[in-house]
């Protein structure tokens, strides 16, 4: 078991859910996440220049069993690419043990 | 005069009351959103404390010290016809004021305008000043500052003399209540994020513009009752020349403080663009019964050009005003009133050298008059809350309340 951690840009995630779906993976958690990082944008405000630094992307939570991750992986990098610089990163993290709450089972065969 | 028209009359001035009362509204609307959400139960309860506030104490002794009935020949500089309010003999007749309207109409109508210049002063003042500081400003400035200033005009003294001209208060309100905030926040400081040691200025953002823009609207609805109302009758050519001037330069300061503010910064501002609309009413309304329609959308347009410079200016000299006050109030004021000798049936040199001298003389005034207060106030109780208090947000320093106890926006 793998947990595969993704920052995608807000604008690719619908992409990206679908594509995951086809990979077969279904089910996963997702939040919005404000990062720092190297991209600045120009803006005003009432005559005042400024810069954010505060990046918004999304965040993806996937746990999956090992034969997934490869899938899962490629799903987001081709969903996720624009081609252009803060299309996000991808980690991924081993899992010791998955439980599911209804039935206190454990294992992989939690995740289907 | 007939019964019908003394009644019509009458009329269409309470009804300028309502609309004159309902600004308040619109004041406590764009204050709240130009500003952020931890500060909102405090700007609501500044704008609750000037109403109320200021029309009991314009009953107690403001219209009595701002038309005291100056006697042939005086000054006119100061004068208290007494404590409490009672319509003196044939008040309720046509004999009074031509019969545009009854008495009780006229301390309404006046009243209501009483609390502006103390709202003027909440917005600019927000998100630091202590609230029993402010309350204490707004009592002492509103319930002798502002009255003494209108008598010298209105109330039939020195400044009506002269033949200086401010038809609804671009001075007389607007500039007075600018004044009194720009002091203010010279004593008080930026707040806390604003500009950064090494003098970079950092925006805050207004937290809602849906707010901000329906209390521009209002505004804009109020001001018929403002202008309209200062025709003091429902005199059909007037009145309605007035609503239209006031529109037009509304219209024009709010499209050219838009144009102006693009070409400057390279975006389109609805901040900006909003208090462009307010300049251009406030610039009107020192001649809104003098100008034609096209003097009335230059003197807009001029208006709303004016305010992008002075929040430019402001900015630079790190004056923190979050929601544009000073540079409406006080400068398309002032533009207003000098207006009045530029533009319309009263243009002149020497019309202008009186609205040049209004202008200073009321400025001077404002300017000693809230020294006084607000050095004493920082002296006393203090100006200004804690940080920690500030950084908190005044809602919860202040009151122990949210304003938005459990509401929540979406992220896109």
């Amino acid at each position: 078991m793998k947990k595969i951690e993704a920052l995608i840009r807000k604008t690719q995630f619908e992409d990206v859910k679908n594509k995951l779906h086809d990979a077969g993976v279904t089910f996963f958690s997702h939040w919005d996440v404000t990062g720092i990082g190297n991209e600045k944008k120009g803006r005003v405000y009432r005559g005042v220049s400024y810069s954010t630094s505060a990046i918004e992307r999304k965040m993806l939570s996937i746990v999956v069993n090992d034969d997934f991750v490869e899938p899962a992986v490629q799903a987001i990098i081709e969903a996720g690419g624009t081609g252009n610089i803060g299309d996000g990163k991808i980690f991924v993290l081993p899992v010791e043990e998955a439980y599911r709450v209804r039935t206190g089972e454990k294992g992989g065969d939690t995740l289907n | 005069m007939d019964t019908a028209l003394f009644t019509a009359n009458n009329v269409w001035m309470m009804i300028c009351t309502a609309l004159v009362f309902f600004m308040h509204m619109g004041f406590s609307l764009l204050e709240a959103g130009l500003t952020r959400q931890k500060n909102t139960v405090n700007i609501l309860f500044k704008n609750f404390f000037v109403i109320t506030v200021g029309l009991l104490l314009y009953a107690i002794a403001g219209f009595n010290l701002m038309y005291p009935g100056f006697e042939e020949g005086a000054t006119g500089f100061f004068k208290f016809a007494g404590w409490g309010i009672a319509p003196p003999e044939g008040g309720m007749t046509a004999a009074y004021a031509s019969g545009g309207y009854t008495w009780w109409t006229d301390f309404l109508f006046q009243g209501m305008f009483a609390a502006t210049a103390a709202t003027i002063i909440s917005g600019a003042v927000a998100e630091r000043i202590k609230l029993e500081a402010f309350m204490l400003l707004a009592v002492l400035y509103v319930g002798i500052v502002y009255p003494i200033v209108g008598s010298w005009q209105w109330g039939g003294g020195f400044l009506s003399s002269w033949g200086f001209y401010d038809f609804a208060g671009s001075t007389l309100v607007h500039s007075v209540g600018g004044w009194a905030a720009l002091i203010t926040i010279y004593f008080l400081g930026a707040r806390i994020g604003k500009y950064d040691s090494d003098g970079t200025s950092n925006p805050i953002f207004g937290h809602n513009m849906p707010l901000a823009a329906g209390g521009v609207l209002i505004l804009w609805l109020g001001w018929f009752g403002f202008n309209g109302g200062s025709v003091l009758s429902a005199d059909p050519a007037v009145t309605s020349l007035v609503l239209v001037t006031t529109s037009l330069a509304a219209a024009a300061g709010g499209i050219i403080a838009t144009v102006f503010s693009h070409i400057l910064y390279k975006n389109y501002d609805l901040t900006m663009f909003m208090n462009g609309v307010l300049g251009g009413l406030v610039a009107i309304t020192a001649g809104a019964d003098q100008m034609s329609t096209g003097e009335a959308m230059l003197v807009g347009a001029i208006g709303g050009i004016i305010v992008v410079l002075a929040i430019a200016l402001l900015e630079k000299l790190k004056l923190d005003d979050p929601v544009g006050a000073i540079a409406v109030h006080l400068f398309a004021g002032m533009w207003g009133t000098l207006a009045v000798g530029i533009f319309g049936d009263m243009a002149s040199t020497k019309q202008f050298m009186v609205q040049l001298a209004g202008v200073g003389i009321v400025g001077a005034f404002c300017v000693l008059s809230t020294l006084i207060l607000v050095l004493s106030i920082k002296a006393t109780i203090g100006l200004r809350v804690s940080r920690e208090e500030e950084i908190g947000g005044l809602d919860d320093a202040e009151h122990g309340m949210s304003a938005y106890a459990d509401f929540s926006v979406s992220k896109k």
